[in-house]
C-alpha cells in the first residue's frame, strides 16, 4: 500500500488545478509530474526520490535511462514529446492536427474558468492538446501514432483528444498502416461534462472502422491508465501491452479504498495484475520496446520488405463511414 | 446509516460483492443532498405536500361532517398542480438528480410489468456469474419481440442491494453482450433502459476487467445489426452507463440526468467537496435539455406533471409510445444504412460545424450516403471549410453552454 501512487484521477485534477504558470510543483520526487524544460530550472535539484522504491536518484541518470528508476526498474511517467523521440526513427515523425484546441462549451466554472486552465496546460506544455498523433516509421516500419501526455491536465480525454484518436484511427484505415497507441491518463476530462464521455463511444467508433478496413491496433498502457480512457479505446484494440509497474484500472485506487474503506492489496491494479488476471497480452519494458513493437507490426502484416502498399481506400472494399 | 448516505457517495457503493459493510464516502452531513422523507428529502417537494396534506385533510373532514366544501377543495387542487408545475419548471439540476433518484421513481422491473405485454429473463454471462444490477431478457410489447437489457435498481431495500444499487459488475456488461448478440442473431431489435449511478468500482470488478468489459461493450455495438435504442429514465452516470448506451436512437426521459461522472464525484474532485455537488450538477450540464441542446440525445420523454414518480403509469405509457415508434422507424431501415448511421452519429457527435477536419475517409462531394428513408440524424458532410470559417466558429462557441 505503502508504493500505491495518488489516484491518477487526482493527479489529473490537480494538474488542472495547475500551479500557476513557471511556479515549482507542489511536491519533490513526483517523477510523473514534473517536466524537463530549458526554460526553467529543474525543480526539486538534482536529485530526485523514487515514488515507488524512495531510492534518491540522480535526476540526470533517470533521464538517461528513459525514465527508469536505476534501482528498482520502476517506469515513470514520460511525456509524449519523449516518448516519441524514444520511439519513432530520427527524422521519420510527421505530427498531424497540431491545430486543434479545447474549447470550453459547457463555460465550466470551478476554482477557475475551464478555459484558463486549458490556456495554462497550453502555456506550459507548449502543446495545444493533450494528445499528440502523427505518422512515422518504428525500426522502417511506416506507423500511425497518438501518445496520452499525461502532462496536459493528467491526460485526460476530451473532444480534442477523442477526435485526434478518431483521425489517427481513420488515417490508419486509409494508408494501411498499423495504429499505435500510447495511454497514460486519469480518464474522461470532467470540465466538458457529457461530451467527453462520448468521446469513450466515438473513439470505439472509429477503432471499429479500423477494424472493419482489415487495419490493427496496438495500444501500450503506461503509468498511470485509468477511468474513460481504459474503459474505451485503449482496451479494444489488438493488442494491448503495458509497461511494467503501470497503475491500470477503471476506478482510481484511491476511489476504490475510499469507497470501501479498505487497504487494497498489494500490487493491485498493477500491469503485473492485469497480466495475471488475463487483460494485457504482455508486459514489454521500456527498453524493449520498439524492438517489440517492430516484431508484432511484422507479425500482423511481415516484415516491411514484404509489406505490399495499401491500395487507396476507393478501390478496397471498406465500410463507409461518410 | 440508510440510503441517504449511500447515495451520497460519489461513486455509490452501498456493498460489495465481497461482503463488506455499507459505507459513505464522507460522514459530513449534506445540507442539501438526500433521499430522506416520504418525498424523499428533496426540499423543493415541501410547499407540494404541504397542499397536498391540505387536501386529504379538507377531504376527511368533507366525509366525517358531511359538509359542502368541495369548492375550496378544488381551488386547493387547482393550486397544487400550479405548484407542482411551477416548481418543476424551475428545477435546478441538483434537484433534477434528486428527482432522477427518487425512490419511487420506476425501475427496470416496473416497466417490465407495466409496458410488456410479456418478458422472459435470461440469465448469465456463461463465464462468470448472473450480475443482478444488469438484467436482460426477451420481450413483447404492443406485439413487437425485442430484447430488453437494463441496469436493475430494485424496488425494495433488500432488492436494492442485491443488485447493488444499478451498479453493474464486469460479467453484467457480458451478460448484456452475449444477449446483444444473441438478439443480433434472431434479428430482434434492442431496447436499453439506463438507469446506473455508475459501473462498479471495487476489487472483483477491477480483477474481472471492469474497464475491458464496458469498453468492449461500446466497441460491439458499433456492429450490432439490429436496431438499438437507448433510454436513461433515471440516472445515466458515466461509463456503466454508456457500457449498454450506444444506440442508433438515445432518448432520455424529461427529469433523468445523464453525465461523465456524478455531482458528488465531481463535487469532491474539483471542488474538493461534497456538499458543492449543486454547483457542480449545474456545471456538468447533466439534465434532459442540456444534453438534447448538446446533441447528445435524440429527444425527451415528457414526464408527467412533478415527474414519474408521481404518476408512474402515466409515464411509463410515454416512454412506450415513444420507444414504439422509434422502433417502428428503425425497422425500415435497411441494416447497412443502420449501421453506417450509428457510426456516423457518434464519430460526429456534437460537432460544431468546421471545428474538426474532414475524416481521412470522408467519401468525395457528391457522394451521397443517405438511402434510408427520412428521420434519422441528418448530418451535412464535414470538410471544406476555411481557416476563418473555423476561427469564426471557434470565437462564437466560446463560453456556449451549447
Ligand atoms: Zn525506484
Amino acid at each position: 500500500m505503502a508504493k500505491q501512487p495518488k489516484d491518477p484521477k487526482d493527479e489529473a485534477k490537480q494538474d488542472a488545478e495547475a500551479p500557476e504558470e513557471g511556479a515549482e510543483p507542489r511536491r519533490e520526487g513526483r517523477l510523473s509530474r514534473l517536466r524537463f524544460s530549458k526554460k526553467k530550472d529543474m525543480p526539486g535539484g538534482l536529485w530526485l526520490k523514487c515514488e515507488s522504491c524512495s531510492e534518491v536518484i540522480f535526476r540526470k541518470e533517470l533521464e538517461e535511462k528513459g525514465r527508469v528508476c536505476p534501482s528498482c526498474g520502476f517506469h515513470f511517467t514520460v511525456p509524449g514529446r519523449e516518448r516519441i523521440a524514444m520511439l519513432i526513427d530520427e527524422g521519420t515523425w510527421e505530427e498531424l492536427h497540431t491545430d486543434l484546441t479545447a474549447i470550453d462549451r459547457l463555460g465550466f466554472v470551478d476554482s477557475s474558468p475551464y478555459a484558463d486552465k486549458i490556456e495554462r496546460a497550453m502555456k506550459r506544455t507548449g502543446q495545444s492538446e493533450a494528445l499528440l498523433c502523427g505518422s512515422g516509421r518504428i525500426l522502417g516500419r511506416e506507423v500511425v501514432v497518438a501518445i496520452l501526455d499525461f502532462g496536459f491536465m493528467g491526460g485526460s480525454m476530451g473532444e480534442v483528444v477523442g477526435e485526434k484518436i478518431a483521425l489517427a484511427a481513420e488515417t490508419a484505415a486509409r494508408d494501411g498502416k498499423p495504429l499505435i497507441i500510447f495511454t497514460s491518463s486519469g480518464g474522461a476530462r470532467m470540465h466538458e461534462g457529457i461530451l467527453s464521455l462520448m468521446q469513450m463511444a466515438k473513439t470505439c467508433a472509429a477503432l471499429d472502422t479500423l477494424n472493419q478496413s482489415g487495419g490493427f491496433s496496438i495500444c501500450v498502457m503506461t503509468h498511470p491508465t485509468t477511468g474513460g480512457v481504459t474503459a474505451s479505446f485503449a482496451s479494444v484494440t489488438d493488442l494491448i501491452l503495458a509497461e511494467p509497474g503501470a497503475l491500470i484500472g477503471f476506478a482510481g485506487p484511491r476511489v476504490i479504498a475510499t469507497t470501501l474503506k479498505q487497504e487494497l492489496p498489494p500490487g493491485f491494479q498493477r500491469a503485473e495484475f492485469l497480466l495475471e488476471k488475463g487483460m494485457l497480452d504482455a508486459i514489454v519494458a521500456r527498453s524493449e520496446m520498439r524492438e517489440t513493437l517492430a516484431k508484432l507490426i511484422d507479425y500482423a502484416q511481415g516484415p516491411p520488405s514484404e509489406v505490399v502498399p495499401t491500395p487507396p481506400r476507393a478501390e478496397r472494399d471498406v465500410p463507409a463511414t461518410h | 446509516m440508510g440510503l441517504s448516505s449511500a447515495f451520497s457517495s460519489p461513486i455509490l457503493v452501498p456493498r460489495t460483492r465481497e461482503g463488506l459493510q455499507i459505507v459513505a464516502k464522507g460522514n459530513k452531513k449534506k445540507k442539501t443532498a438526500g433521499l430522506q422523507g416520504s418525498t424523499g428529502g428533496m426540499a423543493f417537494e415541501r410547499p407540494i405536500e404541504e397542499i397536498e396534506a391540505q387536501i386529504a385533510e379538507l377531504e376527511s373532514l368533507s366525509l366525517s361532517t358531511r359538509l359542502d366544501i368541495s369548492g375550496e377543495i378544488e381551488a386547493l387542487k387547482a393550486r397544487l398542480r400550479e405548484t407542482i408545475d411551477r416548481t418543476y419548471t424551475e428545477l435546478s439540476a441538483w434537484e433534477r438528480v434528486t428527482v432522477a433518484r427518487h425512490p419511487k421513481r420506476p425501475v427496470a422491473a416496473d416497466y417490465v410489468a407495466g409496458i410488456c405485454d410479456d418478458f422472459f429473463e435470461l440469465h448469465g454471462d456463461r463465464a462468470f456469474g448472473d450480475d443482478q444490477a444488469m438484467m436482460t431478457g426477451f420481450a413483447t410489447i404492443e406485439g413487437r419481440r425485442i430484447l430488453l437489457v437494463a441496469h436493475r435498481k430494485g424496488r425494495t431495500t433488500k432488492e436494492r442491494l442485491e443488485c447493488n444499487f444499478g451498479c453493474a459488475h464486469p460479467e453484467g456488461y457480458r451478460k448484456a453482450l452475449r444477449k446483444m448478440r444473441l438478439a443480433e442473431k434472431f434479428g430482434l431489435p434492442i431496447v436499453c433502459m439506463i438507469n446506473t449511478p455508475g459501473a462498479y468500482p471495487g476489487i472483483g470488478a477491477e480483477e474481472r476487467g471492469q474497464a475491458m468489459a464496458i469498453a468492449e461493450n461500446i466497441l460491439a455495438m458499433f456492429s450490432i445489426r439490429v436496431p438499438i435504442v437507448a433510454i436513461v429514465i433515471g440516472e445515466g452516470g458515466s461509463g456503466g452507463a454508456l457500457g449498454i448506451g450506444v444506440g442508433d436512437r438515445v432518448l432520455m426521459m424529461e427529469h433523468a440526468y445523464y453525465s461523465v461522472i456524478s455531482p458528488e464525484g465531481c463535487a469532491a474532485i474539483l471542488w474538493k467537496d461534497g456538499e458543492r455537488s449543486p454547483d457542480a450538477a449545474e456545471a456538468l450540464r447533466l439534465t434532459s435539455k442540456d444534453l438534447l441542446g448538446l446533441g447528445v440525445v435524440d429527444e425527451i420523454v415528457t414526464e408527467p406533471l412533478g415527474g414519474a414518480h408521481r404518476a408512474p403509469s402515466v409515464a411509463m405509457a410515454e416512454v412506450k409510445r415513444v420507444l414504439l415508434r422509434h422502433l417502428d422507424e428503425l425497422a425500415t431501415f435497411p441494416v447497412d444504412t443502420l449501421l453506417a448511421r450509428r457510426h456516423e452519429k457518434y464519430r460526429r457527435i456534437s460537432h460544431i460545424e468546421g471545428r474538426f477536419p474532414a475524416s481521412p475517409l470522408s467519401k468525395r462531394e457528391g457522394d451521397s450516403g443517405e438511402d434510408g428513408p427520412p428521420g434519422g440524424p441528418r448530418r451535412s458532410a464535414p470538410g471544406a471549410e476555411s481557416d476563418s470559417t473555423l476561427t469564426s466558429q471557434l470565437e462564437s462557441a466560446e463560453g456556449n453552454p451549447g
